[in-house]
């Protein structure tokens, strides 16, 4: 019988927990308010994990984990046709274009990424089917899970703190005006001076986010990094439609909106 | 009759019903719950809907008070208190530097519903461990044009001066529009 429930009432880690403990083979897909996980086990190990938003053949993965080059990834692409990505992963080791332990780690790291973002959902409805599915000439994997879990549980705590310090991706950064602030004098990781080279009330931190081609978790490190510093402060974006919820004043004009704030002050004063 | 309201929030265990206990004509209508929570097990009980505090301006004008709950499980009703108010004060602890992130963050939450006027205040400053208003603008990582204001929320005069302070800013913000 599938598995079915919501990560609000069963979180994921506790969810690994249970196919890992159970040494579960099936497929678990949880649909995030955002996207859609996939995600195959034999025997308790992770075997495949694709999100339904990313291109998940091997090509795409090599390209993402820097293996390919732009150019080589275009020429692979064209030229690979109906070939499937076991069948793809030999011929390029054949053609000494990578090594296996480079197409290996590549998908490794592609699959555990896909865990690792799952971990950060706090809502979705999953169900895990029992009995490992077709997968079509797919490379599959088995990675330990307890790794997986111990590793995402520590950046989930760190993530739960990220997301009370910066809530939304949708605000933007300035440099603070404090005297005495001045980043020369202060040592930024290459990463750090990327986003500070995006740092205007135009760009929230979505939009650096996608410049520096980061998640949200390495986002949200740097600038709270940059935060703790003092170096920036947080604020709405220049020309960013404010959903205004006005006050709800008894009366709309002006003036009298005025005499009605003095008579409270008045009262207050007398309290 | 008229009615303006105002908000009064912060982290838990702030001080956000004994502000408005302390200026309100009505018993404040508490809806408070004994703590679950171990962690937060600091008093005895917690606001889980709202605090309601009314202060009866003249004969057709009636200012109400609402207190957010506190503990972050509740934060669903934020947004919904937030609706139409005049201002808010955002409560910190000043005895309690563990909750100045969770404060920050609270205060971010509610400009993004609603950009008018606020004020914060550190309450508990009679107490002998309170940081001072400085420190705990530093802390808070407040621009120096944010009302920072100490605060006893037991005593009626502090409390007075800090819905005062947040008038006075609603005022002259309304005076700016208006020109």
């Amino acid at each position: 019988m599938a598995l079915k429930g919501n990560l609000r009432d069963f979180t994921i880690s506790q969810l690994l927990n249970l196919i890992h403990l159970a040494g579960k083979t099936g497929s678990l897909t949880v649909d995030g308010t955002g996207d859609r996980a996939w995600v195959a086990f034999r025997d308790g190990k992770l075997a495949y994990a694709r999100m339904e938003s990313e291109d998940d053949g091997l090509v795409a993965i090599l390209y993402r984990a820097k293996k390919l080059t732009r150019a080589q990834y275009k020429v692979i692409k064209s030229r690979s046709g109906t070939m499937s990505d076991k069948e793809l992963g030999l011929l390029l080791i054949n053609a000494n274009y990578l090594t296996q332990e480079d197409i290996l780690a590549s998908l490794r790291n592609a699959y555990v990424s896909v865990l690792e973002r799952l971990f950060t959902w706090v809502e979705g409805l999953f169900t895990f089917e029992d009995g490992f599915p077709p997968l079509d000439g797919k490379i599959t994997l088995q990675i330990s899970l307890e790794n997986i879990i111990i590793d995402a549980s520590r950046r989930l705590r760190e993530w739960e703190q990220l997301q009370d310090e910066i809530p939304s991706l949708d605000v933007a950064l300035k440099f603070t005006d404090r005297p005495g602030a001045d980043l020369r004098n202060v040592n930024l990781s290459v990463e750090e001076w990327r986003v500070v080279s995006y740092i205007d009330p135009k760009n929230t931190l979505k939009k650096i986010a996608a410049a520096t081609k980061m998640n949200d978790l390495e986002i949200r490190r740097i600038v709270y990094g940059l935060l703790q510093a003092g170096l920036v402060e947080m604020v709405r974006p220049e020309g960013a439609k404010m959903e205004r919820k006005k006050p709800m004043l008894p009366v709309s004009d002006p003036e009298e909106q005025i005499s009605l704030v003095n008579r409270i002050i008045h009262r207050i004063r007398s309290l | 009759m008229q009615t303006v309201k105002m908000v009064v929030t912060g982290p838990f265990s702030a001080g956000k019903t004994e502000f408005i206990q302390t200026v309100s004509e009505i018993d404040v209508v508490a809806t408070e719950r004994k703590i679950t929570s171990e962690a937060e097990r600091i008093k005895e009980t917690t606001t889980v809907a709202m605090d309601f505090g009314r202060i009866t301006v003249d004969d057709n004008l009636v200012l109400y008070l609402f207190g957010t709950p506190g503990q972050k499980r509740f934060d669903f009703m934020w947004e919904i208190l937030s609706e139409g108010m005049l201002g808010f004060i955002v409560m910190v602890d000043s005895t309690r530097p563990e909750t100045f992130r969770e404060a920050r963050s609270i205060l971010e939450t509610f400009r993004a519903y609603a950009p008018t006027p606020y004020v914060v205040a550190a309450n508990k400053q009679d107490a002998s461990d309170a940081w001072s208003v400085d420190d705990m603008r530093i802390a808070l990582r407040l621009d120096p044009k944010v009302k920072l204001l100490p605060c006893v929320a037991l005593e009626k005069e502090s409390v007075k001066n800090v819905l005062l302070e947040l008038l006075y800013s609603i005022l002259a913000e309304m005076e700016a529009n208006s020109r």
